[in-house]
């Protein structure tokens, strides 16, 4: 694709959340002062960056040459003759890095050197963000330092090597919980003693404003891209359901992007062990205002899921704005549907998705099964990453 | 309202993170016996994001002995510290009911608070709550804030300003360059301007006291009781810190 997706305008649902970073009553910008002038800066830069066509050409040509966008679109034939609903998968698995978090991080590095800037700091959890972002790094000579619980480390050896071949330094987090959460806490707490040189490239729709809003403009790529294919693929144009998994949301808000104008029903499907919005309650953690799960005191509970993609106890704050506005409903699957899921998407399809995208696989046949999805309504699945990744746990599993 | 004593001589505010130790008020009484003006009392939240590892490791220490923001203020209201109390936490312990809060808090005898990630852009509504409750709610400034943006927390800030010397975390090093932070925002505000953030050695209190109108010590106190220095020994390390600033700060601070 060769044309470039201007932004669209400011009113209506999923729009520019404003000066404050608004999303409803969610989001905002909970940072210590230290941080205000850096997340000013940034946000100052994005909104340049955004309007300035050379910027946006600039990155389409990189996600196009580097990344391998567009994604395709697949019908899943076989699995919507057993389901007897029409699922069409948007592909972020064949993505440069096996995942979307790609789309992302080569946005974050352009405007960091834009903003000259020469470092990259990121905190991962599974490894896939860290991965993504030491792959931006190299491609764009920036150094990078990634922030990883001593726990993720062990349980993800292999990305963490991944991000050593690619030149990143690799910076063991010991502090609280030893993950995901404690790796954001220790990225922003690192980036107050850098924030001349270094961008925090953070890996999802979460964090002080304005990243909730810009990484979820740097994932739209999936949704707008779908948009289009599904034009060309549906006799109707529009899907009715569209579907994406959620840790911190940025697939599925990059996703829900693309269709928040529609008719299409959104959904976000959590992990059980994760689900800030079916057991969370209104929190302020990492910049921002939204659902996270904590105990009654207000200390911050650790997720828990087989995908350690999904363990993050909190949820992007527009999900949480779209969540109580009605436009999209977010559900949960138990870690128990979830290997059942990627086999029969590997047996089906010939694709093993990643176990947090098979979340939003495992959701589709059970509302296919029990009858909650109309028969042969159409259903698109944004399936966020491959499973090449998840093959020691679902070895473990098997 | 927690306002600071007017001394003549540089201020001195030690920090304790509330439950580390069974103990723990005990730590408080000697900081009095030793000279503290205030005492800063910090309710341990499980994600400090603008704490260094010594903080850190103290509020992970209080959280695994059980303790709650009601059991330390159930402790404090117990007794009678003679100084100002001020409590220090994250916003996620305060929002839901910030007006219950400082309620609890102002009943417990606290009547100072500190919430290092709610900036000023922020924190109307918790002012708002705070001022019901006779609570001053204290902003923090950065070396990084700019010019327009310091008067504008100089002056919501109430009981006093809180100056953070350094780019980066409680217990990073001290940077003397905090002292224009203070030096500008004193010249903006006529209330006391604290130095905080790596004041380890005497010398680094009295550099800083040099530019503001006193000092918090937090990680250098915590690290000692964390290696398990008695509420005694800690407050003979206290006696050293205030006999330098005194001895420095006669002819030094305004």
């Amino acid at each position: 694709m060769t044309e470039i997706a201007l932004p669209r305008p400011a009113a209506g649902v999923m729009s520019d959340p404003g000066a404050l970073g608004r999303f409803g009553e969610y989001g905002g910008r909970y940072v210590p002062e230290s941080l205000i002038p850096a997340c000013a800066a940034l946000e100052e830069a994005f909104r340049d960056a955004w309007s300035d066509p050379r910027f946006r050409r600039d990155l389409d040509r990189l996600l196009a040459v580097h990344a391998g966008r567009p994604t395709a679109l697949t019908p899943a034939w076989r699995l919507s003759a057993d389901l007897g609903v029409n699922v069409l998968l948007k592909r972020e698995d064949l993505a440069h890095t096996g995942s979307h978090k790609i789309n992302n991080v080569l946005g974050q590095a352009l405007l960091a050197k834009r903003m000259g800037k020469t470092r990259l700091l990121a905190e991962t959890g599974a490894g896939q963000h860290g991965v993504a972002t030491a792959t931006a790094g190299a491609l764009l000579g920036l150094d990078v330092t990634v922030y990883m619980g001593e726990v993720d480390i062990e349980r993800q050896a292999l990305n963490v090597f991944r991000m050593k071949m690619l030149g990143a330094e690799v910076v063991p987090v010991t502090s609280g919980t030893r993950t995901l959460k404690d790796s954001t806490s220790e990225a922003l707490r690192q980036w107050v003693t850098c924030v001349d040189e270094a961008h925090y490239c953070l890996g999802s729709v979460m964090g002080p404003h304005p990243y909730p809003w810009m990484v979820r403009e740097f994932q739209r790529v999936i949704g707008d891209e779908a948009r289009r294919q599904c034009a060309a693929e549906l006799s109707t144009g529009i899907p009715d359901y569209v579907v994406a998994c959620i840790g911190g949301g940025s697939n599925a808000a990059g996703t829900f992007a693309g269709f928040a104008d529609t008719g299409a029903q959104l959904v976000g499907v959590e992990a059980e062990g994760g689900a800030a919005v079916a057991f969370g309650q209104v929190g302020v953690l990492h910049g921002f205002r939204s659902y996270l799960l904590q105990d009654e005191n207000g200390q911050v509970s650790e997720a828990h899921s087989i995908a350690a993609g999904l363990d993050y106890p909190g949820i992007g704050p527009e999900h949480a704005h779209l969540r109580d506005s009605g436009r999209a409903r977010y559900v949960t699957v138990s870690d128990e549907e979830i290997v059942p899921a990627v086999r029969r998407l590997a047996r089906t399809e010939g694709i093993l998705p990643a176990l947090e995208s098979a979340h939003a696989i495992a959701w589709v046949i059970r509302a296919a099964e029990s009858g909650e999805l109309p028969p042969w309504s159409t259903v698109l699945v944004t399936l966020s990453g491959r499973g090449d990744k998840d093959m020691a746990t679902l070895m473990a599993a098997s | 309202m927690t306002t600071l004593p007017r001394t003549g001589r540089p201020l001195l505010a030690p920090y304790i993170t509330g439950g580390i130790r069974p103990d723990w008020t005990e730590y408080l009484h000697e900081y009095v016996r030793n000279g503290a003006d205030a005492i800063e009392i910090g309710l341990p939240f499980s994600d400090p994001i603008l704490d260094g590892p010594t903080i850190q490791e103290a509020s992970d220490t209080a959280l695994r002995r059980g303790v709650t923001v009601r059991s330390i203020l159930d402790e404090v209201a117990a007794i009678d510290a003679g100084v100002p109390l001020i409590a220090m936490t994250y916003y996620n312990l305060v929002h839901r009911d910030a007006a219950a809060f400082c309620r609890d808090l102002a009943a417990a005898g606290i009547h100072g608070l500190i919430v290092p990630d709610l900036p000023v852009d922020e924190s109307a509504p918790l002012a708002a709550a705070a001022a019901s409750a006779e609570v001053d709610l204290t902003l923090l400034v950065a070396p990084t804030t700019p010019a327009a943006r310091l008067a504008e927390i100089a002056a919501a800030s109430r009981g006093f300003v809180y100056a953070v010397s350094t780019m980066g975390t409680t217990g990073s090093s001290f940077a003397a360059s905090g002292g224009r932070l203070a030096t500008e925002v004193r010249e903006l505000t006529a209330l006391p301007v604290l130095l905080a953030f790596g004041i380890a050695t005497h010398a680094d209190a009295v550099t800083a006291a040099r530019s503001a109108d006193g000092v918090v010590i937090g990680a250098a106190l915590m690290r000692r009781i964390l290696d398990g220095c008695s509420p005694a020994e800690l407050g003979a390390v206290l006696a050293g810190f205030r006999k330098a600033l005194d001895e420095d700060g006669s002819d030094c601070v305004p």
